[in-house]
Order: C-alpha cells, then sequence, then structure tokens
C-alpha cells in the first residue's frame, strides 16, 4: 500500500471509466498511426488537425453543458454561420479586431438567449426548439446575403492580424484555455454542481433550491457565446468568409460530447472526455489516409465509433445499476 | 348470494427489499356479493390487489378462482380468467377515442387482422348503455370527466364478462349523484353473479353496497364480518387495533416560540383550504391523514413550491410571502420530501455532493466550492448518522434506502433549519433506521427546531408528537394534544368523521 497514489484512488478511476474508454480508444488509433504511418506525425499535418478542430471543440464545450442539463441544440451550426458572417462584415466595415471579437461572442450570446429563454423559461422542448432556430436562422442568413460570401476582408482580419505563425497558437491556445476555464468551472464552481444537479434530476434539485430554469436559461446562453467565438477564430483563417458555413457542426459536436462520455439522458459527464472525443472524431478521417484506407469510409467509422460509445454506456450503467441493487437489498 | 367462494387468496406472503407488506394474509370472494376491503394507508389492500391482478407475484401462498390454483398469474392470465380491475386513477389512453379504448381490453385478433370500426363502435354503444352511461363511443378519452371515465373502464370490465371485478376507491372523486348510479351498476353486476371487491376509505358508504367486510392491518387479515352486523366504530377499531409495541425515543423538551403560523391558508393549485397550524420551536407535530387528505400538498405549500394563494404565512411572528424552494431555505424552512429515491436525493451525485446541495452558499468562496471543507461536513455528518459506505465520493444510487434517506436528512440538517418539514421519513427503510430517525428528530427538537412530521403510521405519528393535526379532504379538521390523541381519534377524523364520545 506503500505505493499507492492518494489521488487517483479505484473509485475515482471507475467514476471516470467513461473517459478513460475514449481516451484508450483514441490511444489505440495514435499507436496504429505511428506504427502504420508515422508521416501522420509531421508538424505540419498536427498543425492543420489543431486548428481545423479548435473550432468544434468550442462548440463541444457548449454543447456538453447542454446535454449535462439533459437538453439537446441542433441549431449551432446556423448560429455558426449568422456569426461568421457578421464577424467578416463587422471587419469589413472597419471596426477593429477586439470590438469584432466582442461583437460576435455577443451576437452569439444573443442568439443563445432566445433559445435559453424558449427552452429553460417557458420549457419548450429544446430538440423542436432548437430546430425551429437552425431553419430558421439559415434562411434568415440566406436572404439577408442573398447568399454571398464576404469577400475583400480587410488585412488585420486574417489570423486577428498577427499573421499565420502567432495566430495559429493563438487560436489552438485560446481555445485550451477557454476549455481548461469551463471544465475548471463545473468541477469547482457551485454553478458547475447545479449543472449537474439539473440535468440528473430538475425536480429534486429545484427541492433542494436550485433553479433548473436559470441555469438551463444560462447554458444556452454560454453555448450561443461559445459558437460566436468559434465562428470567429475559425473565420480568421481564410481569406473569404462563407454564408453557407457551419452545416453539419450539430452533428459533429454532439457525437464528440457523447463519444468523450457524457450521458445523453444528462448529470453525468466531463469536459476532458469531450476533448478525447473531438481529438477523436476530428483525427480519424486524417488517420484514415495516412494508413491508406479510402476516405470514403470515414463517415461509417465514426457512426461505429458512436454506437460503440452508447452501447459501452448502456453496459455500464446497467452494470451500475445492477451493483446498486445489490446493495440495496 | 351463494356460499361457493368464487375467488381465494390464502395465507399470501410478500415482501418488498425488506418491507413486509403482506403476512399469510387470506380473503375470500363469494359469487354474487360486493365484498369490502378496508385498512389503513400501508395495511397491504395494494399488495393484496396486485397479487390478484398478477400484477406481483405473492412470495408464498396461492391464488384459488373456482376451487383451482392459479399458477403463474401475469395481468394477462388474470384477465383471460375474468378478473377486471378498475382504478382510483382512470387508466385510459387519453388520445384513443372511447370505442377503441373499450376495444383494446376485449379484441383478440392479431396484428395483423382488419378492423371491424363498425362492430368495434356497436359493442362499445352497446356496453356503455348497460353502464347507463350517455356517452358517444367516438369521443376522446381525455375528453370525459372522471366519473366517465370510470364508467367506461366499467363498461369495459363488463365487455370482458369479469367474474371478479376490483374497484380501488371508485367513489373517491365522484360527485354524490354519480355515485348513486355507480351503486346502481355495480347491484346489477352482483345480481348477475359477478363477485366485486370494493375497497373504499369511505366507511359510511359500505353499508349502502357491501355484503361482507374484510379488515387488513399491517399486512395481516384482521377479521370478515357481515356489513349488517358491524358498525363504523367496530370497523375503526378492526383498523387501528394495533399494540403501541414500538418505543419511541420521545423527550419533553422546553417548548419555545411559534416558528410556524398558518392563518386560514389556501391553495386552489392543490386543492388546500382553510388550514390554521402552529408549529413551535422544540415542538413535533405529526400531521395524520389519508392519502389524498392533502398532507403533501400542505407541505409543499409551505415550502414554496405550490404557493399559498389564500390566507397568512407566518414564520417567527413575522408574515411571508415563500415562492420557490430557494426562498423557503433562505427562511430557514427545510422539507425532505416523500419520494426519496426521485427527490430527496440526486442518485449521480456523490453522497458529498448531495449533503451540501442545498447549502453551497455555505461551501463556496466567491462562488468556488471548498473541497476540503465539503470533504469535512460531509464525512461528519455521514458518521454522525451512520450512514453505511466505503466513502463519502460514492453515488447516492449505492446505498440502501435508509442510508439514502439519512444522505436527504444531513443534506436539510446543515442548512440550520428552523423548520423542518419531514414527509412519510421513516417510509420503505428498515427498523434499524427507523429508531436512529426517531432519536435524531428527537435530538433536533431538543434542539429548539420545529418539527413537521407528515405520517402514515399511526404508531409513529401518536409516538413522536407533541400534537397531532389531521387532515382531511385538503384541510385541517382538528388538533389533538399528545394526550388526548389515540388512533381511533386520528383515524376518525382522517376517514371525515366528527370525533364524539363513542369513539374513545
Amino acid at each position: 500500500m506503500a505505493l499507492m497514489i492518494p489521488s487517483i484512488s479505484p473509485m475515482k478511476i471507475s467514476r471516470y471509466k467513461r473517459e478513460l474508454s475514449a481516451a484508450l480508444a483514441y490511444a489505440a488509433l495514435l499507436i496504429a498511426v505511428a506504427i502504420i504511418a508515422p508521416s501522420f506525425y509531421s508538424a505540419a499535418n498536427l498543425r492543420d488537425l489543431a486548428l481545423n478542430n479548435a473550432p468544434v471543440l468550442l462548440v463541444a464545450i457548449g454543447m456538453t453543458m447542454v446535454i449535462l442539463v439533459a437538453q439537446i441544440d441542433i441549431s449551432v451550426g446556423s448560429l455558426f454561420a449568422i456569426t461568421s458572417v457578421a464577424a467578416g462584415a463587422l471587419a469589413k466595415s472597419g471596426v477593429p479586431m477586439p470590438l469584432v471579437l466582442i461583437g460576435v461572442v455577443m451576437l452569439g450570446a444573443a442568439m443563445g438567449v432566445i433559445n435559453g429563454a424558449l427552452i429553460g423559461t417557458l420549457r419548450l422542448p429544446s430538440i423542436i426548439v432548437t430546430l425551429a432556430m437552425l431553419v430558421a436562422w439559415r434562411d434568415a442568413l440566406r436572404w439577408t446575403t442573398g447568399g454571398e460570401w464576404v469577400q475583400n476582408l480587410p488585412p488585420n482580419f486574417q489570423w486577428l492580424g498577427l499573421g499565420q505563425s502567432l495566430g495559429q497558437w493563438l487560436i489552438v491556445i485560446a481555445s485550451l484555455l477557454v476549455l481548461g476555464f469551463f471544465a475548471w468551472t463545473l468541477r469547482n464552481m457551485a454553478v458547475g454542481r447545479a449543472v449537474y444537479a439539473v440535468g440528473s434530476d430538475a425536480e429534486a434539485a429545484r427541492l433542494a433550491g436550485i433553479e433548473p430554469t436559470r441555469v438551463t436559461f444560462f447554458v444556452f446562453v454560454f453555448m450561443g457565446a461559445l459558437v460566436g467565438l468559434a465562428a470567429l477564430l475559425n473565420a480568421v483563417r481564410f481569406s473569404t468568409v462563407p454564408s453557407n458555413a457551419g452545416i453539419g457542426l450539430e452533428l459533429k459536436a454532439i457525437a464528440a460530447v457523447v463519444v468523450g462520455g457524457t450521458a445523453i439522458t444528462g448529470g453525468r459527464g466531463t469536459l476532458i472526455g469531450t476533448l478525447i472525443g473531438v481529438a477523436l472524431l476530428g483525427t480519424i478521417g486524417t488517420a484514415l489516409t495516412f494508413i491508406g484506407i479510402n476516405p470514403f469510409w470515414e463517415k461509417a467509422i465514426q457512426g461505429a465509433i458512436i454506437l460503440a460509445a452508447l452501447a459501452s454506456d448502456f453496459v455500464l450503467g446497467r452494470v451500475e445499476r445492477m451493483r446498486a441493487a445489490q446493495q440495496v437489498s | 348470494m351463494s356460499n361457493q367462494a368464487l375467488l381465494r387468496a390464502i395465507d399470501i406472503d410478500k415482501s418488498y427489499a425488506g418491507v413486509h407488506a403482506l403476512k399469510h394474509a387470506s380473503f375470500e370472494l363469494r359469487a354474487g356479493e360486493v365484498h369490502a376491503l378496508i385498512g389503513e394507508n400501508g395495511a397491504g389492500k395494494s399488495t393484496l390487489i396486485k397479487i390478484i391482478t398478477g400484477a406481483v407475484a405473492q412470495d408464498a401462498g396461492e391464488i384459488q378462482l373456482n376451487e383451482t390454483k392459479i399458477t403463474n398469474n401475469s395481468p394477462r392470465v388474470a384477465k383471460q380468467l375474468g378478473i377486471a380491475a378498475i382504478y382510483q386513477q382512470p387508466a385510459l389512453f387519453a388520445e384513443l377515442s372511447i370505442a377503441e379504448n373499450i376495444a383494446i381490453g376485449l379484441e383478440q385478433s392479431s396484428a395483423l387482422s382488419r378492423v371491424d370500426w363498425r362492430a368495434r363502435k356497436q359493442r362499445a354503444a352497446d356496453l356503455l348503455t348497460r353502464v347507463g352511461a350517455k356517452i358517444d363511443p367516438d369521443s376522446e378519452a381525455g375528453d370525459l370527466t372522471m366519473p366517465q371515465q370510470q364508467l367506461v373502464e366499467i363498461a369495459r370490465a363488463l365487455g370482458a364478462k369479469a367474474k371478479v371485478l376490483i374497484m380501488d376507491e371508485p367513489t373517491a372523486s365522484l360527485s354524490e349523484e354519480d355515485t348513486q348510479n355507480l351503486f346502481t351498476v355495480i347491484r346489477q353486476l352482483r345480481s348477475e353473479g359477478a363477485g366485486i371487491i370494493y375497497i373504499s376509505h369511505r366507511l359510511e358508504e359500505l353499508p349502502l353496497i357491501a355484503d361482507r367486510v374484510t379488515v387488513l392491518r399491517d399486512g395481516r387479515t384482521i377479521d370478515t364480518r357481515e356489513m349488517a352486523k358491524v358498525n363504523r366504530e367496530q370497523l375503526i377499531q378492526l383498523m387501528v387495533g394495533r399494540e403501541l409495541s414500538a418505543v419511541f425515543p420521545k423527550k419533553t423538551v422546553d417548548i419555545g416560540e411559534v416558528v410556524l403560523e398558518l392563518r386560514e391558508v389556501g391553495c386552489s393549485a392543490s386543492g388546500i383550504q382553510d388550514v390554521n397550524l402552529s408549529v413551535r420551536a422544540g415542538e413535533i407535530v405529526g400531521l395524520a391523514g389519508l392519502v389524498g387528505g392533502g398532507r403533501t400538498e400542505l407541505a409543499r405549500t409551505i415550502f414554496g413550491l405550490t404557493p399559498a394563494d389564500h390566507g397568512e404565512v407566518l414564520l417567527r411572528g413575522k408574515q411571508v410571502t415563500i415562492r420557490s424552494a430557494a426562498q423557503a431555505i433562505e427562511s430557514g424552512v427545510a422539507y425532505v420530501p416523500e419520494d426519496r429515491r426521485r427527490h430527496g436525493v440526486i442518485l449521480d451525485l456523490a453522497i458529498s455532493a448531495n449533503i451540501t446541495l442545498a447549502s453551497l452558499d455555505q461551501f463556496s468562496r466567491m462562488g468556488a466550492l471548498d473541497f476540503r471543507r465539503e470533504k469535512e461536513v460531509a464525512a461528519d455528518y455521514t458518521r454522525k448518522l451512520g450512514i453505511k459506505t466505503p466513502t463519502i465520493f460514492a453515488p447516492v444510487a449505492t446505498l440502501s434506502g435508509g442510508n439514502q434517506q439519512k444522505v436527504a436528512l444531513s443534506r436539510w440538517l446543515i442548512t440550520k433549519p428552523s423548520l423542518l418539514i419531514l414527509d412519510e421519513p421513516t417510509q420503505g427503510i428498515d427498523v434499524g433506521a427507523k429508531s436512529e430517525v426517531h432519536a435524531l428528530m428527537t435530538e433536533l427538537a431538543s434542539q429548539g427546531v420545529a418539527i413537521l412530521m407528515i405520517s402514515s403510521e399511526l404508531p409513529e405519528v401518536l409516538g413522536m408528537s407533541d400534537r397531532v393535526a389531521v387532515m382531511h379532504g385538503g384541510t385541517i379538521v382538528r388538533t389533538l394534544d399528545r394526550s388526548e390523541a389515540t388512533q381511533e381519534k386520528v383515524l376518525a377524523l382522517a376517514l371525515g368523521h366528527g370525533v364524539d364520545d363513542s369513539v374513545n
């Protein structure tokens, strides 16, 4: 027992087994790639992967919180498109970049307020509300822009005016800092505790003096703000802003959250798991190409990973319930 | 009425996770009789009914129909044998038409066969006429009133040619006129040779409809009598005649200032009205009554979940308006709800997180949780209350019922409440945990906490309370002092009868 590391008791390991199984799958993939196609680990490739996935990670952070409170948000792709175009348009009209940043985050948060008010305060079903928003915002954007892309962006827009070498690091580091901030908050703040409580059993949380309607409302506001930030950090990498950005983003984010071990029924999950989920799903396509498998299979394999994550969640849940039942009797 | 037994339950024994619901209970139903089944909450009536209808399986004993043992009973088998049950809350499919609802219970066709809509409607119309209901078979079940829905259920049972018809509190939500109509239908069924098991808390209506009556108490059959040969007082005595065997750790403590005072409090949403009550510091007030009497509703109103819309609520002499649990907690009110497994604790969260959930402000600085203090306090309460667990970080789902209840109690004790409302604090937990909870209540009272305890267990109410407030029909009908409260008086009041000198 002298060798026991106090901070990692068996209890803790069993609490994070969902994250652990995703991490093991990811490690297996990385090892396989290292053996078969070591060229995968070139600096340029890793940098591209990190940059491509940073915006997905930001959206998945918000989505984790949404799913933790037992809701869903499928409108994020449309919010992403609107905030992307807004970022381009603001920059083009000469607004300085720090204000563009604040502007798009506020815009995302404002759209989150609408979702939050309808879902949290009025208690409408989130899948329907965000489905409506998915369609409505997308069409509103098409109507406003006439499908045109934002072009001729000012030079200070690309890479936040810092140049690629510095800008790309800033994007990745900013994303990880945001991840760290929310992970810390969920674990260490009273409000984080409230998020888990509401997702586990909203009525029980209410009886304990927590207000589930408020918690849900703010989770959707943060979701919107994070989408705004993701949109900006994505847009600055390109010379134009397409008005059809973000299509399918909701699926990527939800898949990453689920693969990362967050229970779709709410109340259980961590952002570390989500980070692993984003990394696993974001890497697999490129990794397959390097291994020499037809990228045609990428989506099928992603689907299989999602099903495997759900199945393991189901099996683990059953095992836990059986153990609990044994304890009771 | 023949003397031939239609249905027999012999020596039925049943336990649920440590609760001994039925102890060698027996029951006999004849063809052509209405047999009333009575007993307090938790006497075992529902369990017996569930075993007869095959919803749960008995641990020991057997059910016989026409002298033949029923084997492998299940709701499906029972239905085929002609056993039908109508519950207090009609179980119709709200979105389907009446004709369809009746058909679901009766049509034995395969999934792929074509529906004969005309025959379906015709039969529904015939059955509805037989029960004297003027209901269009095409109307949706959800649009019917409660009595109408009940008649539809009876029509369905009639169509199934039920030989045994079980009715669980069928008149609880009926008007006088609807009750009379129902009785007419029941008498008709009886004359056609059906046996009817009639469960009701309304003792005064039993002489009008029942031929015999069987009393259950604590899972045992106490007696079966001819209805014509017993009166209400005798029935009440049979229902409660329990020895107060358990020793309650009741101590006399100094009763202090009035902590909670309700003046004419009502809440139209939950059906409580004109409630007057006071609870003092150090005092345990028992809130007795039958299920549906309004006890939990009153607790939820005090706690702000269904805020009062009439009357005044005073805490420590000051009028307050509590509109949420958060406000209640701030005002020093704590509420340990009845449905512990669902709402008293959060099963996914760790024991420590559950214990601090109602007082997160105490355990955080600028919103950041103080894990060290949380761990200390959680460990402290786990030890003090004897919560049996390998670690305070285990999810509450892994604990037994008694230990979950102790977690729920700990959560509220650390809010340092001046008023503690306990809703069925010892329901479904084992004897050892029970007396620990009772000891804890005594300890809290001696520290000056005002306690309002809802309980369906009369010995517990009488053993622990300084005063007993009895609820019936959404209001407190009377408050008895400890010295004058007896099981008979409390039960008579809970059943809606006055207390006079003949009941002592």
